[in-house]
């Protein structure tokens, strides 16, 4: 039977949904008639609209995405105009005041407060610049992710950034596709160093050559099926596909034609491209693309380029995360600046703005480490940006343990989450910072937290993986982290193994720290974490995780979901502020 | 008067009348062998796959995970509230559920 997602979808859905959003913004979010309030929530996410969770009615996350992370001069300050005057809340944060923006693994913006009475004039001043919510959620085409200085990059063998853009103008508003069984993430790489991070997406170009008609033909290698949620991570499956950049836009509607046509709409759990081709099996996709859904002979895959990715490849001195200045291929340089979990307040995005502009040509990319990059910055100009005060904050060469952080959304805004992630994360990183050592060598350590399942920060190929769970301490259930070890990806991907379940919260800090100084004391000469983890068994390192207080404090143990903010002075669901009218008057529910 | 009852958002939460009914992430308590041996076990719910109504009863299908043994099953008839009068009154994860399965099938 079909689920009642997908009876919303077939009455209306896609670009048929403006028009309604519009007319709701007009008249104001009481005009939602309660009784289709999740209907209309569901086709919203189409238009980059999420309604946050419980105890924050009438409050939406907006994403913002642009292809493979590209903010054209002008673009960057726009949304920080747009997160100043619309993305605030009725209380703060503490570690990040009222009003940011959040850079997003799969290199979009996030603002969060949003009314929807104020959605119109956002969306005026969003396509002012070029910029789109279109599809940045829901059953369709995401946002286009892929090496984040395609076009710039010294390691580039195919331009990533072309084939990424044309991607995003085919597939947006394409009502063919636009009705999906499930979301639908593609991923452009176009360098030797694989940062396009292919391996964990539904679809994924890879770079690649191969021979034909006795030429050497530049393009792509097509895998299908990969993904990191409900603890059922699969790595991209090959389906031994040579394309052209010109054959890539028929292939990739072709592949998701074939997921619109079979993916599994009875059933949303089961519903995602990892779960077909495990059905299936990489010949059948193949065979089936090749006599359904492609015009021409598909070409057997060429040679990639996998041996040679190093992008967070676990290698102890290597970096390759875009963070520091890099030379271009045209002289001038790349800035990578470390945004730590990806959170920018607005009085600092302003300033990073005005350093863009300033120092380069005033394009900002994101990166699927939630960080910024800053293009084009003639030599003679990198002293006067690195002199700038804001790069104080966000370096270009941060401290390890900032560097390596990344963190999801959590029980701050979302539903899934089980614990309170971006704030608990600072606090690690500013902790791990200050009492923790990493052996000689070791530059990079990569510590991914991710509240739940979904793994909306891809724990499961960071070197420590923490996801959100409960556990009991002291005889109440407290906010707790399963810890997993060793994953990344490069020329041999691997998940993490998850080998410490429900450690309390206010413990992970002592464990990571324990950790590695039984790494340091132990390693084999300039080992790896990652091949000291691949090198051992579970048990093994269980016993080197030895969870531990310290003086580490974690103001966010209890149930974060349970509150209607969890930073509120006053922070119990019944006392929330939500729903509100576009003033910010709460509506009782005797209204 | 008939209830609109739906698991959304990746099974985040049941929603009972268009409204945000019962979240995952709570720890449900439930007694000795329902689930595992644990006594009594203490599950944290993780997602919702499904919800119907059995009689006033609203019931729930879960995956779960118990905090002590770390045993991660589906509980496939978790009582979650009742409907009384045509409104919903959710239970209290923490009162101690014996119930897992429809009656009649023990």
């Amino acid at each position: 039977m079909a689920s009642d997602v997908e009876k919303w979808k077939d009455e209306l859905y896609g670009t048929e949904i403006r028009a309604e959003i519009e007319r709701f913004a007009e008249a104001g979010w009481e005009a939602i008639p309660d009784d289709e309030h999740d209907a209309w929530f569901e086709r919203f996410k189409w238009y980059g609209l999420y309604h946050q969770r419980a105890g924050q009615e009438s409050y939406f996350m907006m994403r913002i995405g642009p292809p493979g992370g590209v903010l054209e001069p002008g673009q960057f300050r726009q949304l920080v105009e747009i997160a100043d005057d619309f993305s605030r809340g009725p209380a703060e944060n503490p570690e990040f005041g009222n009003g940011w923006i959040d850079v997003t693994t799969r290199q979009a913006i996030q603002l969060h407060w949003i009314r929807l009475e104020d959605v119109p004039e956002i969306f005026d001043r969003l396509e002012a610049v070029g910029l789109s919510t279109v599809q940045a959620c829901g059953d369709s085409w995401r946002n286009i992710v892929g090496c984040p200085v395609a076009g710039k990059d010294k390691h580039e063998h195919v331009d990533a950034d072309t084939l990424a853009t044309e991607l995003h103008d085919t597939f947006k508003r394409n009502e063919t596709y636009s009705n999906l069984p499930r979301k639908w993430k593609v991923s452009v790489t176009g360098c030797d160093e694989g940062c396009g991070q292919g391996d964990i997406n539904d679809l994924a170009f890879e770079p690649a050559e191969k021979e034909i008609d006795g030429e050497s033909v530049t393009g792509y290698n097509v895998r299908v099926g990969g993904g990191l949620s409900r603890n059922e991570p699969r790595l991209a499956r090959d389906i031994d596909v040579f394309v052209t950049q010109e054959q890539a836009i028929e292939v990739a509607g072709g592949i998701s034609g074939l997921f619109r046509d079979h993916g599994d709409r009875e059933n949303r759990y089961n519903a995602r491209m990892k779960f077909l081709v495990d059905e299936w099996g990489p010949e059948a996709i193949r065979e089936t693309l090749q006599a359904d859904y492609v015009d021409f002979e598909l070409e057997t895959a060429g040679e990639d380029l996998r041996d040679s990715y190093s992008y967070n490849a676990g290698e102890a001195d290597g970096k390759h995360d875009h963070v520091g200045v890099h030379e271009q291929d045209d002289g001038n340089y790349y800035v990578g600046l470390n945004v730590l979990v990806g959170r920018i307040g607005v009085d600092d995005a302003y300033e990073l703005a005005d350093a863009a502009a300033t120092y380069g040509s005033g394009e900002v990319r994101l990166t699927q480490r939630q960080n910024i990059v800053f293009t084009d910055v003639p030599a003679e100009n990198l002293d006067d940006l690195r002199g700038e005060a804001v790069l104080d904050d966000y370096s270009p060469d941060p401290h390890p343990f900032q560097r390596g952080s990344i963190a999801c959304t959590g029980t701050e805004f979302c539903s899934l989450s089980i614990v309170e992630t971006k704030n608990r994360q600072v606090r690690f990183g500013r902790w791990l910072t200050d009492n923790v050592s990493l052996p000689e060598g070791v530059e990079n350590f990569h510590i991914h937290l991710s509240g739940c399942t979904a793994s909306c920060a891809q724990p499961q190929i960071a070197d420590v993986s923490l996801r959100g769970m409960k556990t009991r301490k002291n005889g109440e259930p407290v906010e707790a982290l399963d810890i997993g070890l060793g994953g990344g990806l490069g020329a041999e991907p691997q998940f993490a193994s998850w080998v410490a379940e429900r450690i309390p919260a206010d413990e992970v800090p002592g464990a990571i720290a324990n950790l590695i100084e039984n790494f340091t004391e132990v390693r084999d000469g300039n080992e790896s974490f990652r091949e000291f983890v691949a090198a051992r068994d579970a048990d093994e390192l269980a016993d080197l995780i030895e969870p531990e207080e310290t003086d580490y404090d974690d103001p966010y143990l209890h149930n974060t979901k349970r509150t209607w903010y969890p930073y509120a002075d006053e922070d119990d669901l019944e006392a929330s502020p939500a729903p509100a009218r576009a003033d910010g008057t709460p509506i009782s529910s005797d209204d | 008067m008939s209830i609109a009852l739906r698991t959304l958002d990746d099974g985040a939460w049941i929603s009972v009348n268009n409204s945000r009914q019962v979240s995952v992430s709570d720890v449900w308590t439930l007694s000795r062998g329902v689930f595992c041996d644990c006594k009594p076990a203490y599950v944290l719910l993780e997602a919702f796959l499904d919800v119907r109504v059995d009689g006033p009863t609203v019931v729930a299908e879960a995956v779960g995970q118990c905090l002590e043994c770390g045993v991660r099953e589906t509980i496939t008839y978790l009582p979650v509230g009742r409907i009384v009068d045509g409104t919903f009154e959710p239970v209290d994860p923490e009162t101690v559920q014996s119930v897992l399965e429809p009656a009649g099938k023990h």
